[in-house]
């Protein structure tokens, strides 16, 4: 499979605490690909890099022949890369509706794109004039996703989107993922919790000290559990 | 009734009751009226930039003063029309919000505020420097016979009326549109979570700039019709307490809402007129401000409205307000 989006020994961090060092990553086309790293490996930085919130020093991002990390933050979504960062950020003043509306305007996506990503959380038409700050921590999480795949992208950036969630959310959002690798869409995942991980990723890149130090089949894994104690600490 | 429907006519009734407001007002109140009504243009303007898109400027008596000078002077000194002389000082604060908003908008919070409040005192130490042109802080007063249009005298009440309440009516009509408008939508996006909106593709270094310029040419079709209306333009009007007044005016009223501007402001002008009305009758002989009083009101008001007035009556009462 062709590369959607590559990192070449990408160096970036904050000020003058450098976070990732040489960082390197291919995410092919189509599949699920998951980080997973202790805390402070270097995993969101990896997705805000990407998405130009982070400014690399070094190194290069880029999405088939589009060089990211050469493009201002605001136009990364452009190019076809959308981000549900931790936390999910709404527009916690603005109701389901409003905020899927500038997920649409965003990139003048039209009725069509609405009902598709709909169709993906029917959940949201019921609750679409509530405001989004009222929702549960599950709608709001559907909500951010439904936001960013109004912008119809190529390759989508998921940090934690399980975190916090009841069981039988969680369930739902990791069907999501794979109905949205159904549809071609790449996804990075950045994730915690292993179970969540060997359900839905194909390949998982294992992050320590801002590196990538090994990407394996999910099948390897399966194969190899001791893989995941060595790098995350967990079984 | 529809929402849309219903937000037309409550917006379209308060321009209503202004209007019949001038049969019925004794002639004290019939010119306070007419110089809220030209504030609260000032307050719209400033809400568009602090409320729905939360930038807090200290600065904002700049683009009134940019636009009661760059209309008044005209008029003043080289007797332009004053058609002409409106147009163009809306201009001046347009373009004096694009340029220092290009400097500014590269600061955030705290420090925009302040960045902002440098730029409002060099304004205002500018319009000193040129005392020969603007007579400082005791300024210039326009003749009678330079404020007429055609059969229009601005010096004459009623017609001061009228005009203060047709700029009145466009501001707040024109307001209402913007912020129910995909721009007014993305300024709520950028005040609630910048970084956000620029991951979802939107440039938001260019909305707020867009935003802080028609921010700057509302806030200068104020001073113009200020300088024009009522004759007189001073240096004071560039001064700081001119920057936190349409704050004070619009925390009053309602931040992010339509009306409340112009709410905060009549409360305001009120409220400080009232006290002192309150102190001269009742303790002529006490030695304090009446703006004692008015803190006090504040306080109550922070305290039971904390939203502002429309903010609290959207929170409890009208959750469609706009």
């Amino acid at each position: 499979m062709a590369d959607a989006l590559a990192m070449d020994k990408v160096d970036a961090g904050y000020g003058g605490v450098q976070v990732l060092r040489g960082f390197s990553m291919d995410l092919r086309a189509g599949e699920v690909l998951c980080l997973l790293g202790r805390n402070g490996a270097g995993k969101t930085t990896a997705l805000k890099t990407i998405m130009g919130l982070v400014r690399p020093t070094a190194g290069t991002v880029r999405l088939g022949a589009v060089e990211l990390s050469a493009l201002p933050a605001h136009e990364v979504p452009k190019a076809g890369v959308a981000y549900v960062p931790q936390g999910r950020r709404l527009f916690a003043e603005l109701s389901v509706a409003e905020n899927v509306e500038i997920g649409l305007n965003a990139r003048k996506k039209g009725n069509d794109v609405r009902e598709s990503v709909l169709d993906l959380f029917p959940i949201l038409r019921e609750r679409w004039r509530q405001r989004s700050g009222t929702l549960s921590g599950g709608e709001q999480q559907m909500l951010a996703m439904a936001r960013a795949l109004c912008l119809e992208p190529s390759v989508l950036l998921l940090d934690e989107p399980t975190e916090g969630l009841m069981p039988s959310m969680i369930a739902r959002i990791r069907e999501t993922v794979a109905s949205l690798k159904a549809r071609g869409v790449s996804t990075i995942l950045v994730e915690q919790r292993v179970d969540a991980v060997l359900s839905v990723a194909d390949r998982v890149a294992f992050v320590e000290n801002g590196r990538n130090r090994e990407t394996v089949e999910v099948s390897r894994l399966r194969d190899e559990p001791g893989l995941v104690k060595r790098y995350v600490g967990v079984g | 009734m529809s929402e849309r429907a219903r937000i037309a006519a409550l917006h379209l009734a308060v321009i209503a009751l202004l209007f019949a407001a001038q049969f019925v007002l004794p002639a004290y109140h019939h010119g306070i009226v007419s110089r809220v009504m030209v504030l609260a243009v000032f307050a719209i303007g400033y809400n568009l930039v602090f409320g729905y898109a939360g930038m807090l400027s200290l600065g904002h008596a700049m683009f009134f003063a940019a636009g009661m000078y760059g209309a008044g002077l005209p008029v003043y000194h080289g007797g332009w029309g004053i058609g002409p002389a409106f147009l163009f000082g809306i201009a001046c604060g347009a373009v004096l919000a694009a340029g220092i908003g290009l400097l500014a908008l590269r600061t955030s919070g705290v420090a925009f505020m302040i960045v902002t409040m440098m730029f409002g005192q060099v304004a205002y130490l500018l319009a000193l420097w040129f005392g020969d042109w603007t007579r400082g802080e005791e300024g210039l007063t326009i003749a009678q016979d330079l404020r007429v249009v055609g059969p229009l005298d601005l010096t004459d009440p009623t017609t001061r009326y009228f005009v203060a309440l047709a700029l009145f009516s466009a501001a707040l009509l024109a307001s209402l549109a913007l912020v129910r408008s995909r721009f007014g939508r993305t300024l709520v996006a950028i005040r609630e979570n910048e970084e956000r909106t620029r991951m979802l593709g939107y440039d938001t270094f260019r909305t707020k700039l867009a935003a802080l310029t028609v921010s700057g040419a509302l806030c200068a079709a104020a001073g113009a019709a200020y300088a024009l209306l009522f004759g007189y333009m001073g240096a004071g009007f560039a001064n700081v307490p001119y920057s936190i007044l349409p704050l004070l005016w619009v925390l009053v009223g309602g931040a992010a809402t339509v009306i409340g501007p112009f709410v905060g402001t009549l409360a305001m002008f009120y409220l400080t007129d009232l006290s002192n009305d309150l102190l001269n009758r009742n303790f002529p002989d006490w030695d304090i401000s009446a703006l004692g009083i008015v803190g006090l009101a504040l306080v109550l008001l922070i305290l039971f409205f904390p939203k502002g007035v429309m903010g609290t009556v959207r929170a409890r009462w009208l959750p469609w307000l706009p």
